[in-house]
């Protein structure tokens, strides 16, 4: 469970975090959608550590991300985070970016990290790309190994980052058929998206940030067909039409 | 003017003195990128930091290592210092002042390679739980690697190449050695030429060999 109380954070004066309290049930699939500058992706950086805050607390599973004794490289292995930007590995190939975590972090022989490797590769539909670098895959390849790379870890939660928000639009479903086929799997996720069609039909909640706070919060169907906050409705109205 | 008469039984005499230079250039090749490389690493992180003391420390010495000639740098070490009743055999003054130049060149040639890794390398390695360490050593500093290589290859062939102002401060490396042989001789031109071509072997046998471990390791 991640619980998320009062968290605040600044970058300089300018406060993108102004107090958010949520909490995340296991096997839920929580979407935050909302403007550009809303505060949203940040907080998926604070979740893991990746950002400081400036007030309040960040628990997933009873340990304090930000407290000073926490051990930020053994909690990550429990974080799984997708970027926008894909980030894979340019110098390796796809089977050596999914293996290496695994080899360096959790210390696996060469032959079962490549084993692991290998299964998550098939698992995101890139069995046969295992031995090309990232340059020779397309946009939505690169965020499907990205996935692969994450789930490696065998995370307990995954948060995605816009993760389709820079591939070409005939490359969008196969990164979010991937998304789905996490959430039937049971995966604890936590979306930033802009695909508020995705939200409806994949979250179990929606919340919709708005200026640093959380405008509204509730049930998927409910937030995108009949929000109850006007700020939402004029957001939903913008991206709908 | 065309009927000069090579004589090179002369040079054939002396190759083994050649050879013996080309070795002390060699040495004095390798340690001065040795060195170089190692003042280059910590220069190129002052250069990046904004400010501070590093910084302009690292500042002014990339700005006097690339903006004079390498010949003032030889004798600022070997006669400047020489004024200051520094006396450095020239062996040594050498080696210094090529480290100089090969520290500044490099530092430079390292800052573009960090900057060439997008910083989300760093944050997706730390991401999946890695330490700084490892981020840096598996993720970030072969990829600067990659960038580097053949700049890195070019300053070494540089170094080699201004090695030859050894000769000026009476070190007998390739071209001293050449400079000492054809002067008993005045065979200017044989001599000369012999250098050339061995200067010329060694500065080929270093690209081959560069291009054969690029094609080894980045498949290139």
């Amino acid at each position: 469970m991640i619980e998320i109380e009062n968290v605040r954070k600044s970058f300089g004066t300018l406060e993108v975090l102004k107090g958010i309290n949520l909490s995340i049930e296991k096997g839920e699939v929580l979407c935050l959608i909302g403007g550009s500058g809303s505060g949203k992706s940040t907080l998926l950086q604070c979740i893991n550590g990746l950002q400081s805050i400036q007030g309040g607390n960040i628990i997933v599973d009873g340990t304090n991300v930000h407290a000073r004794d926490t051990n930020l490289n053994t909690l990550r292995q429990k974080l799984g985070i997708v970027f926008q930007q894909y980030n894979a590995f340019p110098h390796l190939t796809a089977l050596e970016n999914v293996a290496l975590a695994p080899r360096v972090v959790k210390k696996q022989s060469r032959r079962d990290a490549l084993d692991l490797a290998r299964e998550h590769l098939d698992y995101v539909g890139l069995g046969s790309k295992a031995d090309m670098k990232p340059s020779g895959l397309s946009g939505g390849q690169q965020q499907r190994l990205a996935i692969a790379r994450a789930l490696a870890m065998k995370p307990a939660y995954m948060l995605f980052d816009e993760v389709t928000s820079a591939l070409d639009p005939e490359l969008v479903g196969e990164v979010l058929d991937t998304l789905r086929k996490l959430k039937e799997s049971g995966m604890t996720m936590i979306v930033v998206t802009h695909d508020v069609a995705f939200a409806r039909e994949s979250g179990d909640r929606v919340a919709f940030f708005d200026q640093g706070v959380i405008c509204e919060l509730g049930p998927a169907r409910q937030v995108i067909n009949d929000p109850k906050e006007e700020r939402t409705r004029q957001f939903l109205q913008r991206v709908l039409h | 003017m065309f009927n000069y008469t090579f004589y090179w039984s002369i040079v054939w005499e002396k190759f083994p003195e050649l050879l013996q230079g080309a070795r002390i250039t060699l040495e004095v090749t390798i340690l001065s990128m040795i060195f170089g490389t190692a003042l280059a690493l910590p220069l190129s992180l002052w250069r990046r930091a904004r400010e501070g003391v590093g910084h302009a420390f690292a500042t002014g010495w990339v700005e006097l290592a690339r903006n004079t000639p390498a010949l003032f740098q030889v004798y600022m070490v070997y006669f400047g210092l020489g004024s200051l009743h520094i006396h450095l055999p020239s062996y040594f003054a050498m080696v210094a002042a090529l480290t100089f130049n090969n520290a500044g060149y490099l530092a430079e040639t390292f800052r573009g390679g960090l900057n060439s890794v997008p910083p989300q390398q760093l944050s997706a390695a730390r991401s999946l739980g890695m330490s700084a360490f490892s981020a840096y050593a598996y993720v970030v500093f072969p990829q600067v690697f990659q960038v580097v290589f053949f700049p890195y290859v070019n300053q070494l062939n540089w170094a080699l190449l201004n090695s030859s102002l050894g000769m000026i401060i009476g070190l007998r490396e390739l071209t001293g050695a050449t400079q000492a042989a054809q002067s008993e001789s005045f065979r200017t031109f044989e001599f000369f030429i012999v250098a050339a071509c061995i200067y010329y072997v060694m500065a080929k046998a270093i690209e081959t060999l560069a291009q054969l471990a690029s094609w080894r390791l980045f498949g290139r």
